[in-house]
């Protein structure tokens, strides 16, 4: 046993046949990293660079591209940023902490109705989002929501993905035997949740809370049914409006490619520093790695 | 409460082992309820009261009488399933949804194709920059689904594309523009579908392959005989959740459409659902058209599972 990993290094090393599966890998990253190089050259060229010179020689216009985005509708692209890291991080630790709550309930206790309550929540996984963006939208307007960060804050915070991970990290990370412990040293059902099982799910969490914030932040249907007013859109509502004034008019595009470049920053310095957490390990709770 | 709950009597460990996996150190209590509550009460709000609601609103219809320009005359009545009907019968929307299946299968097939490719490749023992090559392909995860259009976009039009300086072809014309969308979806969703079946192959102890490997088998053989049978409950997951994503596809069609004449707003079924209620303003028919759509997906979802089942894991 101790010796499989060796010998499992050894051949990751020697392989004779690496090199047709290793080319086909990098093939896959340039595909993948294609579009977003490009734009990211394409951000450091002036109006008149962008038409004429060769796709991936940077320019000289980065400075005054990210000025003239400032200088935007008074600076509304900055506000879009705000909106969407309030809406991704907002609604993301609600998320986790509802997923979380409910996950351990129903992976430790056992009570009449734990199935139904578990098929319920995890059936609204196959509710199309449109069957619920446009009667949220209208019900939303009836109570004088529409249109306000609430709209797109609270229909976002249940996910019955995260409650199903929540869930099975519970049943792996959270031992019956540390439960019977705190119950007989007298900790009741809150205190045990937060001082003892809580603690243990930090690694899932934080794999939910990822997971969340991604969802949210990508999302275009709901803000875009939702919103009317551009002082409270997300980047992707900000960025496709910017998109439909701008797309007959070359002048525009250096802003709309600016705008997307910046965009992607915060998402993509995320996703790079939280690398461990990103698993999608669908059968097991296993966060080790 | 648990902390008066006496210790049963025969709790000893052997006994404990045994009722493993029936859950809980706790007895029945309010514990658990309250702590689904905010997660039911979540449920209730914004998933069973839309879509009861978008029920309840495709069963009915404005009924004009007269001219339609006094204050009584638009009433709102109940007209069964003519809604429905309507949407079975609609030629705009049966359009659509031949877009949709042939722009999903092409996004299924080779996403998933790759999506699985990739996972194989990196999960081999013999690949170099796996690292570099698994983080560049999940990069596009992190890339919202309107940004990704917009950046394709930009690489599609004639008067920046690299791509159309190289190969002399129309990326948004009207045979060439669902391609060019598939492209958008599978750039998107390739990475995120490798990520699950990679790990999902990586839970897996090395010691199944080891002894493949004694036995002679190549690492081809172990891929088709060991890892492709591992990961088929996971790729059915992702088909499932992928053909749910591709009915209902809206963001890559409305926002290539300002860089192209060729997509109409009713291109996808979704798209039509969309134009109805806030375009048109037909709130009854864009209502029934998304239950419609809705239940389309279930079929799908549920056809696929069955004929994955009786394949798969079926007596004959």
């Amino acid at each position: 046993m101790a010796m499989s990993a060796a010998t499992h290094r050894v051949l990751r090393r020697r392989g004779p046949l690496g090199v047709g599966p290793t080319v086909i890998l990098l093939l896959g990253a340039v595909y993948c990293l294609f579009p977003v190089s490009w734009v990211v050259v394409a951000a450091t060229k002036s109006r008149a660079e962008l038409f004429t010179t060769a796709a991936f020689a940077p320019g000289t216009g980065l400075l005054s591209n990210i000025a003239d985005l400032a200088a935007y509708r008074d600076g509304v692209f900055w506000l879009w940023m705000l909106n969407t890291i309030l809406y991704a991080g907002g609604g993301a630790l609600l998320s986790t902490a509802v997923s979380a709550v409910s996950g351990y309930a129903l992976a430790k206790y056992r009570f009449p109705g734990r199935n139904l309550i578990f098929n319920i929540l995890i059936g609204g996984v196959l509710v199309p989002a449109v069957v619920l963006a446009i009667p949220q939208y209208l019900l939303f307007s009836r109570i004088g929501l529409a249109d306000t960060y609430w709209s797109v804050l609270l229909p976002q915070i249940l996910h019955p993905y995260s409650i199903y991970l929540a869930r099975i990290y519970a049943t792996a990370a959270v031992p019956d035997s540390l439960l019977e412990a705190a119950r007989i040293d007298g900790a009741g059902h809150w205190l045990t949740l937060r001082r003892v099982a809580l603690p243990l799910m930090v690694p899932g969490m934080v794999t939910i809370f990822l997971f969340q914030f991604v969802a949210i932040w990508n999302n275009f249907l709901l803000p875009f049914i939702m919103l009317g007013d551009d002082q409270k859109f997300p980047l992707t509502v900000g960025l496709y409006t910017l998109l439909a004034a701008g797309a007959n008019q070359p002048s525009l595009y250096n802003l709309i490619i600016t705008g997307a470049m910046i965009s992607l920053i915060p998402l993509i310095a995320l996703f790079l520093t939280m690398q461990r957490y990103w698993r999608a390990d669908l059968s097991s709770g296993s966060v080790k790695a | 409460m648990n902390t008066t709950a006496p210790r049963k009597p025969d709790g000893g460990r052997p006994a404990g082992r045994q009722r493993r996996g029936r859950g809980g150190a706790h007895r029945v209590s309010a514990a658990p309820y309250l702590f689904l509550t905010p997660a039911v009460v979540l449920f209730t709000l914004f998933t069973a009261v839309p879509v009861g609601y978008t029920v309840y609103l495709s069963l009915r219809k404005i009924k004009v009488s007269g001219l339609g320009l006094g204050k009584g005359s638009r009433q709102e009545v109940f007209v069964g399933l003519d809604n429905y009907v309507a949407a079975i019968g609609d030629a705009e929307l049966w359009a659509g949804w031949l877009r949709v299946l042939g722009y999903g299968t092409l996004v299924l097939v080779v996403m998933l194709g790759l999506a699985l490719l990739f996972a194989l490749l990196l999960d081999s023992a013999h690949v170099r920059l796996a690292r570099f090559s698994r983080i560049a392909i999940f990069l596009p995860y992190a890339v919202p689904g309107v940004v990704a259009t917009l950046l394709w976009g930009f690489l599609y039009l004639p008067s920046l594309s690299p791509i159309t300086k190289v190969i002399e072809i129309d990326l948004l014309g009207s045979g060439t523009v669902v391609f060019s969308m598939a492209n958008v979806a599978i750039w998107g969703g390739v990475g995120f579908n490798m990520l699950v079946l990679y790990t999902t192959l990586r839970a897996v102890p090395r010691s199944y392959y080891e002894a493949a490997r004694i036995d002679g088998a190549s690492e081809l053989q172990i891929a088709l005989r060991i890892k492709i049978p591992i990961l088929t409950p996971a790729i059915i997951l992702t088909t499932v959740f992928s053909i749910i994503a591709t009915i209902q596809v809206f963001t890559e069609p409305t926002a290539l459409r300002p860089l192209t004449n060729t997509i109409s707003s009713t291109w996808s079924p979704l798209m039509k659902v969309y134009r109805d209620a806030f375009v048109t303003g037909d709130l009854y028919s864009a209502a029934a058209t998304s239950i419609v759509i809705a239940g389309v997906s279930l079929i799908l979802s549920f056809g696929f599972l069955r004929v994955v089942r009786n394949r798969a894991f079926g007596e004959g």
